[in-house]
Order: structure tokens, then sequence, then C-alpha cells
């Protein structure tokens, strides 16, 4: 097992020398799988390239000598990318995990001129014989989040703090929306865009002004801890994003989706291994472990633990899906029939809202 | 819109416009020396980490204040050895400084992630702090919202009342004269980007340790360049700056509130652009506009000074 830690300044100078060198390499059964990771943000930031880096740790653990890992943290999404994975596919690496959204067509690219090296895309949607994408149902966690704030809310209001209006975002906030009315049909969500994944001073401001407006739980779209902090300091409470971040709201946290890419890491570099990769779309949630919830807070009542756990269990069992018939949009549009679910590709292209989510709405 | 709204609402201003005030008034007294330092974005990182660090490992928050004020003269002098004994170009240092600091501090944060400390104390004052609204908005704060208001009314005076003030003024407007005369040019720049320096450390530690006590990789998020905007747009008078950090910080949280209130249906986009575009309207009226020769950009602003001999 070993790990070796790339500068990014080092690749990028190193790359045209390399790139003259004979690509041809002797691989003996003893070599082990090289395994290389590209992130958007650095290592701690305590979110989304933590957690995708907590995976490649799992990836290790879990195959020993078999692996070697690799990581170039900070790439900024643009021809940057191109470069670093193009030295990653030359350096010998046979697995490439390109962790943004950003990163895709420049995966596409380098792929296309590395037949033999396999990569995958993370959120993506483009395909070819040597790039596979994955992701997580996010959205099964939002339910779980949001059958809780039906059973806490006492306002019956709650506050969400949004990125950016894409659909991965639109899907978290109806998933949360559906499953509190569920509970409480009143239920009203508050969405306040904030237009950046960390930007502390933002969020946190965010948080006060939909405190102020009456909102008692806070959700998340974004990436820091400060909602949290404004949630523990005036005595509310609010879903931790991304990864556990109790240490911010011991009292104020009621759960956390968790970001768990470590069974698909596993999987993957497995079917390398054995030779059965190939392409495809992956998208595994609460069933498979990719979607993961902290433990339950201590606001959390019996009676809401126990709401939530069904919904969970549900949605691993398969006999329940946030999304299921009749959802109306906000136009009054029907989008799900009645008893229909949503299939992945609506919810991919998700661009619509429930009744119930207030702010603006593009 | 309610009094408890109203009240929270400025509580919540005072803090999207404090770290802007102490950066800005520092910058622009570097400023009216005749030095522009563009790296305010990394001297409010080096104060918000160093802060930050300071306060997680001696549990004290003023030791906390006082080691971001260090670490933001630190960068400053980095910076004042380079433009001014070193003469290099002044822009681009400052551009180099920014860079250098989201790395430094990132590099000295990454074991300080995901730890929360304890908020400065407010200092609230007896009796007054009872008052309803003025009450916990004015007198509720802690020391650096106080010192933030100190420092306007006290780098006003100096500016305008004081001889080391004017002199300061006299080397910001032309080197060469001030030179002629006997004043010290380089060291008086060098105390002017010093001074420059703590504040954005300050500015920093705002930020890490009372607008959201914790330290997160870029938590600054581009707060540095608005201080810098908001130098020109107070045409580099220090009352203005303050009228400025409200406005630009006032901007930020009533798009929030209007955002789901629907009462202002402009995109947050737009509304996020505003400082940024106010700025612009100032430049464009300093270059060309009617108003030109009443605002008081330092004609030295940025020009190296090489003495004579």
């Amino acid at each position: 097992m070993r790990q070796v830690r790339l500068p990014r300044r080092l690749l990028l100078g190193a790359g045209l020398g390399l790139a003259a060198a004979p690509l041809a390499r002797r691989v003996s059964a003893a070599d082990p799988l090289k395994v290389g990771f590209v992130y958007v943000g650095p290592i701690t930031d305590n979110g989304w390239t933590y957690r995708h880096d907590v995976g490649r740790r799992d990836l290790e653990a879990a195959l020993g000598d078999r692996v070697q890992t690799s990581y170039v943290e900070n790439v900024p999404e643009g021809p940057d990318c191109e470069r670093v994975l193009r030295q990653l596919a030359q350096s010998g690496h046979g697995l490439i995990f390109t962790t943004s959204f950003g990163f895709m067509e420049a995966t596409l690219r380098v792929a296309r001129q590395f037949p033999n090296v396999k990569f995958e895309h993370a959120t993506g949607y483009k395909r070819a014989p040597n790039v596979a994408t994955y992701n997580a149902r996010f959205y099964e966690g939002r339910a779980v989040c949001g059958t809780l704030a039906g059973h806490l809310s006492k306002s019956g209001l709650v506050g969400y703090i949004g990125s950016f209006p894409i659909p991965e975002v639109v899907m978290g906030v109806n998933a949360f929306t559906l499953a509190m009315q569920k509970i409480r049909p009143d239920a009203r969500i508050k969405l306040v865009w904030v237009n950046s994944w960390n930007d502390p001073g933002k969020e946190a401001d965010a948080a006060k002004a939909l405190f102020d407006q009456g909102c008692d739980i806070m959700c998340q779209h974004t990436d820091s801890a400060a909602p949290m902090q404004q949630a523990e300091q005036r005595g509310l409470m609010a879903f931790g994003q991304a990864a556990d971040q109790s240490a911010f709201g011991p009292n104020a946290q009621l759960t956390a989706i968790i970001d768990n890419w470590g069974p698909h890491y596993i999987e993957r570099a497995k079917a390398v291994l054995d030779g059965t990769w190939a392409s495809q779309d992956t998208w595994n949630g609460l069933a498979h472990g990719e979607v993961e919830m902290a433990p339950y807070g201590p606001r959390v009542t019996p009676e809401a633990a126990a709401a939530a756990d069904a919904v969970k269990q549900g949605i691993i069992d398969g006999t329940l899906h946030p999304f299921t018939g009749p959802i109306v949009d906000q136009k009054g549009v029907e989008q799900i029939a009645a008893g229909a679910v949503a299939t992945d590709e609506q919810m991919a292209q998700m661009n619509w809202w429930v009744p119930g989510v207030e702010g603006q709405l593009g | 819109m309610s009094t408890t709204i109203l009240v929270a609402s400025l509580l919540t201003i005072i803090g999207a416009a404090t770290p802007l005030l102490l950066a800005a008034l520092g910058e622009l007294v570097a400023e009216r020396s005749g030095v522009l330092n563009l790296g305010v974005e990394g001297m409010m990182l080096a104060g918000a980490v160093t802060g930050f660090a300071a306060t997680m490992l001696t549990g004290s928050g003023t030791v906390g204040v006082i080691a971001a004020a260090v670490a933001g003269m630190a960068m400053a002098l980095l910076f004042g050895v380079l433009t001014l004994s070193l003469l290099s170009n002044q822009v681009a240092t400052g551009l180099a400084l920014t860079i250098f600091g989201v790395g430094l501090s990132a590099l000295v944060g990454s074991g300080f992630v995901g730890s929360p400390v304890a908020p400065l104390p407010k200092l609230a004052l007896p009796g007054l702090s009872q008052l309803p609204i003025v009450g916990p908005v004015l007198f509720g704060q802690d020391f650096l919202v106080y010192l933030s208001w100190a420092m306007t009314a006290a780098v006003a005076w100096f500016l305008t009342r004081t001889r080391p003030g004017m002199i300061l003024r006299a080397v910001g407007e032309s080197h060469e004269a001030a030179h002629a005369i006997g004043y010290p040019v380089i060291r008086i720049r060098y105390l002017a980007v010093l001074f420059g320096g703590l504040m954005a450390g300050l500015a920093g530690a705002f930020l890490s340790l009372s607008y959201t006590p914790m330290w997160v990789e870029d938590m600054s998020a581009g707060r540095g360049w608005i201080a810098l905007a908001l130098v020109v747009f107070a045409a580099w008078r220090p009352w203005r700056a303050l009228i400025g950090a409200y406005l630009f910080g006032g901007v930020t949280i009533i798009q929030l509130h209007a955002q789901t209130s629907g009462i202002i249906n402009v995109p947050a986009q737009v509304m996020s652009m505003l400082p940024y575009l106010a700025t612009i309207a100032v430049l464009v009226a300093i270059s060309a506009g009617p108003w030109r020769g009443r605002l008081n950009a330092p004609a030295c602003l940025g020009v190296p000074f090489r003495p004579a001999t």
C-alpha cells in the first residue's frame, strides 16, 4: 500500500518532457494497479473533495498491495485538468477518477488518446468505451432529512441555502420538501441562493436572514459549516452537508448526508483488476452505501427517528421512492403521474419546483 | 418589516460591513501615501488563519487578534521590501501577494479545518445595550466592530487634522517635492503599508473569529477585492469608506432577504454585481466625468519612488 502525492506544478512542468518518453511499460503480475484521482478542491475542505479522498483511502485499505493510488488536488476546471490527466495516464495509471462536473470534456478528450486507460467521471453524463460515469443519489438522504424536519420543525418553515440552480440542487430541494410535506402538509421552504459553493461569510448571512424570517431548521447545498454554527448559536437546528458537521453544531445537527465513495472506488478497481471493467453509469445511494446518514443529534425525538428510519429503510428496500407521483409542479403541470416514480433521466434534468418552495425560482 | 427583523438585519449588515471597513481603512492610508497594495485579500487570509490558529492554540481571542494583526503586518512588510526598497512593480507584486497569501494560509490552516473556536465576546455596554433597536445594534458588538468605527474617526482626524497625516498625504501627492523638503518618503510609505497590513490582518481576524468562527480555505471569498474597490468608491475619504462599507454590506444582506420575500424581483446575481458596478461608475467619474478633480486620487498612486542621489 503506497500513496504518492503529486504536486500539481511539478506535474504540469513535467508533462512535456515525459510526453516523449516511451509509453511501453513492463507489466508483471506483481505490479499494483495505479489509480489516480483528480480533485477540484483541497483535500482539507471538510466536504466534497475531503470525502472523495476518504474514498481513496478506503480503496487502499481494502485492496492493499494490489493498488497504488495518487491524487492531484486543487485542479482548476479547464486546460490544466487535461494536462494533469495526460500526465497521470502517461505515468502508468490504469484507472483515473475525475471528481468534478467541469472535468467532463477534458476527461473525454484525454480518454480518446489513451484507449487502454479506464476513466471514471463523477456527476457527468457523457460516456465513452473507456469513460464511465458515477454519482450518488443524495436526494435519498434529502428525503430522510425532510422527514425529520416534518417532525421537528415548530414553525413549519425551513430555510434552504442553495449554491446554483442546477438539477442536482433542485432535486435535493424537491425531495426534501416532498418528504417534509408528507408529515406536515403546510410545510414551506424558503430558498436563498448565495451563488457560491464555499463562502462561509455569505452562507452565515443567508442563515441569519432565514432564521430572522422565522425558519427554525436550516438545510444547505453549499460546503461550509457556517450555517450549522449559526443554528448552534441560536439554539435552532440544521442538517450537515457532505460530511458530519457535529463539531460545529453538537446540539444543532439533526443528521448529515455523508458522501461515501469508498464502495464505488473499491468495486471499480476490483473490476479493472479482474478484467471485467466496462463503461457504465453508476448511480447508487443509501442501499449501496454511497449515501450515509450521520448519527441523529440530541434534538431528534424517538418518534422522528423512527419515521426517518422507516423512510431510509423503505428507500433501501426499494419500497419507497422520494419522487412518487402524483407530483405537480408550481405551475400546475403534472411532472410525475399518479403511481409512477421519477425516472433517472427525469431527475437528472429536473428544472421544476414542487409547491411550498419559496424564493427566486428560475 | 417588524422591529425584530429590522434589528436582526442591521446586526447582520454590521457583520458584513466590518471586515470591508477595516481592510478598506488600512488600504486607504497606504494609497494616500502613494502605494497601491493589491494584496489585501492575501493579507486578510494570512490574518484570518493566524488569528484562528493562535486562538485555537492559546484559547485566547485577544492573542488571536494580536497575532492576526502581526501576520497582516508581516505580509505588508514583505510587500514593502519588494516594492519600496527593491522597487518592484506595485501592481504585479500586490497580485503576487494575494496569490501567495491564498496558498500560504491554506498550508498553515490545513491542520485547523473542521474545528470551531468560541467567537469573540460581545462587549455589551451596560445600560445602553438595553435600549430598544439602537441598544443591540450600536452597543452590543464585539471589540473589532467598535474598533472599526473608532478607526474611521481616527484615520479621518489623522489625515486632515494632524501634521504627520498631512506629510503622509504630501508624500502621496508628490514624492519628489516631499523628498526635496526633506521628508523620508520611503520610511513614511513603509509605515503606511504596515498600517494597511495591520488593518487587513484585523479584518481577517474578524472573519475567522467573529463573523464565522472557523477556518476554511479561501474564506475571505473576495472581500479583499471589495475593500480595494471600496477605497476608490470612497474617493480616498475615511467617512465615505464607512458609508460605502455599510452600503456594500447592506446590499448583500438585503438581497438575501429580498430573495425570499419576493418584494424586489432582481436576480441574485445582479445584486452580487452591484458593489463592482458602483465602483466602475465611480472610476469612470474620476477619469472622465464632470466631478473630475473633485475626487482626490493621490497623484503618485502606484508610482515607485527612486530618490535622486
